[in-house]
């Protein structure tokens, strides 16, 4: 039990992660494809971001009494990730509004029926 | 000039004349003025090479290489020296004879034939002088592919479906097949060069010899070896110049050049003789002429026939190449020319009474021997060199192919010339036979109905194709007689390929 | 001065160009400085070349801070090589686009077309010659996001659709790349690829670097569409316009192919570990599977620009055949294969554009007799589909051979046999063009039509050309591919 809460933050990361991956898989509806790879992106910012943390450290600012520091670059790095994802989920959405208007649906077997009309 | 240029002429020759043609294509008279000064000066160039291969000389070029155990080089040797005179001098002969044939029958597309045929003599050059496998192979390719339009040249459905079994079977036994076969030979031995007395001596045993000859001789679909010789006949859809000279001369006598090629200089006679691994061509190769000959008597479509006796005479040469016996092989060597000259003349025959008469069955030909007497004369001759009846050239090779089946005793192998010889005659004579015996049928309202009246004096009743295509096909008819008389410097050459260096 | 600075120049050139095409918004400005800005590209990645001939590896501190702080760019002949592919198959079919391009889009709509082939240009570039392992994440998603809109500028509505597929599954492999980074980061604290080659060898066999490995090879194989994660590639291609198709095709899946060669063999650690893993027996087996199970559906494929997508699926298969391996003539196999094939299928798809831009189809039954209308396009596709095939005198050979020698090396002549037979089935869907461009009756629409511009038909000659030269004259492709074949089984970097 102990060692289950010890890496909790590593068990979250696993199960949005999983999680995330199934929704894209298992979900027709594009929105919804959209909304679980943004979940499953999300976990790979705690990924990064919990080993960077130092327990009892602080942000990382030399100042006066402190001299246990947390780790910035994954800071930095999730950052770059944060954009990179809501660049990628914006053309996403914008496909999905494109394709809307296009076939009149967002579901992707309605659309492998018309596709396969075509 | 080093013997060296003349290697490089010879390929630079053609392909510049395909240039020049092809920016003059719109002067018809220029344009088959530089289709003639090209052969011309290509055959006096590859000439020049004669007197240094009859010395013992073996002119070459290094090439460059492509990566390791790949070169593109080239050396004359004696086989490849007669296949580059015979084609470089019929291409001569040949284009006059296009020039009559092409106008005669208002062909479209002339400019492109005059370009695809100079391409073809370039690859067929490549192929004489290369001097190993990898730079064989890419000529051997470049000629599939420059001959494709010359076929397809009529551009109707069946010059179409010709065309198409034509790319369809030599491009792909040629990579099923030739590729793997080279392959083969390079990780054998270490290297492609064509080198007297063969590179697998001692590197392969009997099985994988007979094997990889397996490879060559069905990956060659250009010597027509049955059952890869069916685009030999559908080719035949092409204007006849292209089956004259090439259907008879270049592309299929590349296929049993390289096929000789690969028995003397890859595998060697010694090793081939000493392993018994050709026996199994030796048996498919009489196979192969024997029923060509007697498909071809059932063809009534006179190019048919003639192919299907191509296909026949092919099987000489590999089986020539298969008994692997010196005399076999100086014998396939010299069927290489003496048919060459006889089957030109045959098929130029068949494009004249094409372009005089429009005829192309046989059972029309009845009486035309009255009408074009010069054209059925020299029909005789040429056949009669097929066959190969003594005072003409076919004579020759075909004893000598007979002498070394013996060395090789191969006892059925003479029964089994003797019977194509019947064979032959039974699928040549009737038609001079029609042509001279026979009155011309009574519903035969052309040329040759009229010659029924035997009124007419025979300056009337001359219809000849135009003196383009006669002439030439009486120079070849007459040359059939002279090769008779010229076997011992043809012997003396191809020997040169037998001799191995200490 | 300039040539110090060449590594930053590389990425540096496209990226500003990008937002300039951006701001202009005229069509035929943008692609003047589209056209400028790629040759530029090409001449710094030659001077680069040059560069790493005279002096080997270059060390390039981004912005003066030095690594493994900063951001290394850092050059050797395997970086080389990709960029010299990426950035000339680019400089090809960038004056190729204008034709194409001018008649479909409007003005503002060209210059935004422009726009993303640049930045797509700057990912491909940035990824190939960083250095840090984050910095490929970053320039990967900047060049598959400009893939994705360019694949969905496609006349067809399809593309739409393909596009999105495209974005999850690209997203997807992205995702796992980053994962892997991020695992490694966590096991050594370094992002420098320099750095982690040092640092893992210790730690080679810990479970979070193998699961490093495995997310990595699975992300970079979604990028690079190996069977059987290949599946968003047939779409994006056939749907894209023409010049996109050709310009991913040449490129984008080649980069993928380089980030492979980059992990496996520099990162970690060089032949041994990778040969102590099961990935060689899973590459050779799943590389064989690609060849013929895409080639077969290629066979039967109607849309042209499909077929020739499933056949770029089964080259990937040649290339990462010869990867499996892990010899030094295998992985020269896979680097000229990656050259070459970047090329013909460049060049085809250029080609199948020069059609679409006079025919408007790509269906086969409306190609029918389009040999004698177009003569100059088809028999390119011809000699292109040839090389496909590995007939002699085409560069396309000289990969086979390699392949076929690498594979008689480790005495698997039974691959011989089905890399043959896998020529005779490529031979099977060229035939079908063949057969339809020059022995069918001319369709209806194939009766009206002429050959394509020059502008188009000049530039695809180049890439004809260079696929028959390369087949005879391989000093850059063989002479460079076997240098970087040996430093990368030296590990040395």
């Amino acid at each position: 039990m102990t060692t289950i809460l010890a890496d909790l933050n590593y068990w979250v990361t696993v199960f949005l992660l999983v999680g995330g991956l199934y929704i894209v898989v298992a979900h027709g509806n594009m929105i919804k494809k959209l909304v679980g790879l943004s979940i499953f992106q999300t976990s790979v910012y705690l990924l990064f971001l919990s080993p960077g943390k130092v327990l009892g450290g602080t942000a990382p600012i030399i100042a006066e009494g402190f001299d246990v520091y947390s780790n910035p670059l994954p800071h930095v790095l999730i950052l770059t990730a944060i954009v990179v994802g809501v660049a990628t989920i914006a053309l996403g959405l914008a496909l999905v509004v494109r394709i809307h208007r296009s076939y009149g649906t967002i579901e992707e077997d309605e659309l492998h029926d018309l596709e396969s009309d075509a | 000039m080093t013997p060296s240029d003349h290697i490089l002429l010879a390929l630079l020759i053609p392909t510049l004349g395909a240039i020049v043609i092809a920016l003059v294509g719109r002067n018809a008279n220029l344009r088959e003025g530089v289709t003639l000064v090209t052969a011309g000066l290509l055959f006096v160039n590859v000439l020049q090479l004669l007197p240094v291969v009859l010395e013992g000389g073996r002119p070459a070029i290094a090439g460059f290489e492509v990566t390791p155990g790949l070169d593109v080089a080239f050396q004359v040797e004696p086989l490849g020296m007669l296949f580059g005179l015979i084609a470089s001098f019929l291409w001569i002969v040949n284009s006059f004879y296009s020039i009559g044939y092409m106008r005669g029958n208002k062909e479209p597309r002339q400019t492109q034939f005059y370009v695809a045929f100079a391409v073809a003599l370039a690859a067929a050059m490549g192929i004489a002088f290369s001097a190993n496998l990898f730079t064989l192979f890419l000529f051997y390719e470049a000629l599939t592919l420059s001959t494709y339009p010359l076929v397809a040249h009529h551009g109707d459905a069946k010059a179409r479906n010709g065309a198409r079994i034509y790319l369809l079977i030599l491009l792909s036994t040629s990579i099923v097949f030739f590729i793997p076969a080279i392959l083969w030979t390079l990780s054998l031995s270490g290297t492609l060069d064509f080198t007297p007395g063969g590179i697998l001596a001692g590197k392969a045993d009997a099985t994988t010899t007979a094997l990889l000859l397996a490879l060559f001789a069905f990956g060659i679909g250009k010597a027509a070896v049955m059952p890869v010789h069916k685009w030999l006949p559908t080719a035949m859809v092409a204007p006849t110049p292209v089956s004259a000279l090439l259907h008879a001369v270049a592309v299929v006598k590349a296929g049993v050049f390289t096929i000789l090629k690969v028995s003397v200089y890859i595998f060697g006679s010694d090793h081939l003789l000493a392993t018994g691994a050709s026996e199994w061509l030796v048996y498919l190769a009489t196979f192969s002429l024997l029923a060509a000959s007697v498909i071809a008597l059932t063809k009534d479509n006179l190019k048919a026939r003639l192919a299907y006796s191509t296909v026949s005479q092919l099987g000489y040469i590999v089986l020539g190449a298969a008994i692997a016996t010196p005399l076999a092989l100086i014998g396939a060597g010299m069927h290489i020319l003496m048919h060459a000259f006889g089957k030109i003349t045959l098929f130029f025959v068949a494009g004249a009474i094409h372009t005089a008469t429009h005829k192309t069955e046989i059972s029309q030909l009845n009486g035309i021997g009255r009408v074009m007497p010069f054209t059925m004369g020299a029909f005789f001759i040429g056949a009669l060199s097929i066959i190969g009846l003594p005072p003409l050239g076919g004579a020759w090779s075909k004893l000598y192919i007979a002498l070394g089946g013996m060395n090789g005793e191969y006892w059925f192998v003479v029964a089994a010339l003797m019977i194509s010889s019947v064979l032959n005659v039974a699928y040549l004579m009737p038609i001079v036979v029609r042509a001279f015996f026979r009155p011309p049928d009574p519903d035969d309202h052309s040329q040759v109905g009229v010659a029924a009246d035997d009124t007419l004096s025979l300056r009337e009743r001359l219809a000849e194709a135009p003196w383009f295509c006669v002439v030439p096909l009486c120079f070849t008819a007459l040359a059939c007689f002279v090769l008779f008389f010229a076997p011992d410097i043809v012997e003396q050459l191809l020997r040169g390929m037998l001799e191995v260096p200490q | 001065m300039i040539a110090a600075h060449l590594p930053a120049l590389q990425v540096v050139i496209p990226l500003l160009a990008a937002p300039l095409c951006a701001i202009l918004r005229r069509g035929t400005i943008a692609w003047v400085i589209a056209v400028v800005a790629n040759w530029l590209a090409f001449a710094v990645s030659i001077g680069l070349l040059f560069r790493v001939l005279d002096e080997g590896v270059i060390s390039y501190a981004m912005g003066g801070w030095a690594p493994p702080i900063g951001i290394e760019y850092r050059v050797d002949l395997i970086n080389v090589f990709v960029l010299l592919v990426v950035s000339g198959v680019g400089a090809v079919i960038i004056p190729f686009a204008r034709a194409g391009t001018a008649a479909r889009f409007d003005s503002t709509n060209q210059a935004w077309f422009y726009t993303m082939y640049l930045l797509a240009l700057t990912g491909l570039l940035g990824v190939t010659i960083t250095g840090d392992a984050f910095n490929i994440f970053v320039f990967l998603e900047v060049s598959s996001l400009a893939s994705y809109v360019m694949i969905a500028m496609g006349r067809d509505k399809r593309s739409l659709t393909a596009a999105y597929q495209y974005l999850i599954m690209g997203t997807v492999g992205a995702t796992f790349i980053v994962i892997g980074v991020g695992l490694l980061w966590a096991m050594t604290g370094t992002l420098n690829l320099y750095d982690l080659a040092q640092r893992i060898p210790d730690i080679e066999n810990t479970r979070p670097v193998l699961a490093a490995l495995a997310f990595l090879t699975v992300g970079i194989s979604l990028k690079l569409a190996l069977f059987p994660l290949h599946l968003w590639l047939p779409n994006a291609y056939a749907y894209a316009p023409a010049v996109a198709s050709a310009f991913l095709a040449g490129t984008a899946t080649k980069v993928g192919i380089y980030l492979l060669l980059r992990f496996f063999f520099t990162v970690f650690g060089g032949e041994g570990f990778f040969l102590s893993t099961p990935l060689p027996e899973v590459f050779l087996v799943l590389s064989v599977v690609a060849i013929f199970a895409a080639s077969t559906v290629a066979v039967f494929q109607n849309n042209l620009k499909r077929m020739f997508a499933y056949s770029s699926v089964a080259q990937i298969g040649f290339i990462t055949l010869g990867i499996s391996y892990a010899t030094e003539t295998g992985l020269t196999a896979a680097l000229v294969h990656l050259m070459n094939h970047a090329i013909m299928k460049a060049g085809i798809f250029m080609l199948l554009g020069c059609v679409i831009y006079r025919l408007a189809s790509m269906r086969i039954d409306d190609l029918a007799g389009i040999g004698r209308k177009m003569p100059f396009t088809t028999a390119g596709i011809v000699i292109l589909g040839l090389g496909l095939l590995g007939v002699p005198g085409t560069s396309g050979f000289i990969s086979k051979w390699w392949l076929v020698l690498a594979a008689l090396e480790n005495g698997q002549w039974w691959l011989v046999a089905l890399i043959v037979i896998a020529s005779l089935i490529t031979m099977v869907y060229v035939g079908r063009f063949v057969e339809a461009a020059y022995f069918r009756e001319p369709s209806e629409k194939a009766m009206n039509v002429r050959e394509a511009p020059l502008a188009m038909l000049i530039p695809s000659y180049v890439l004809v050309a260079a696929t028959i030269y390369l087949g005879f004259d391989t000093t850059w492709s063989v002479g460079l591919a076997l240098d970087a074949a040996a430093s990368l089984l030296s590990a040395a970097y």
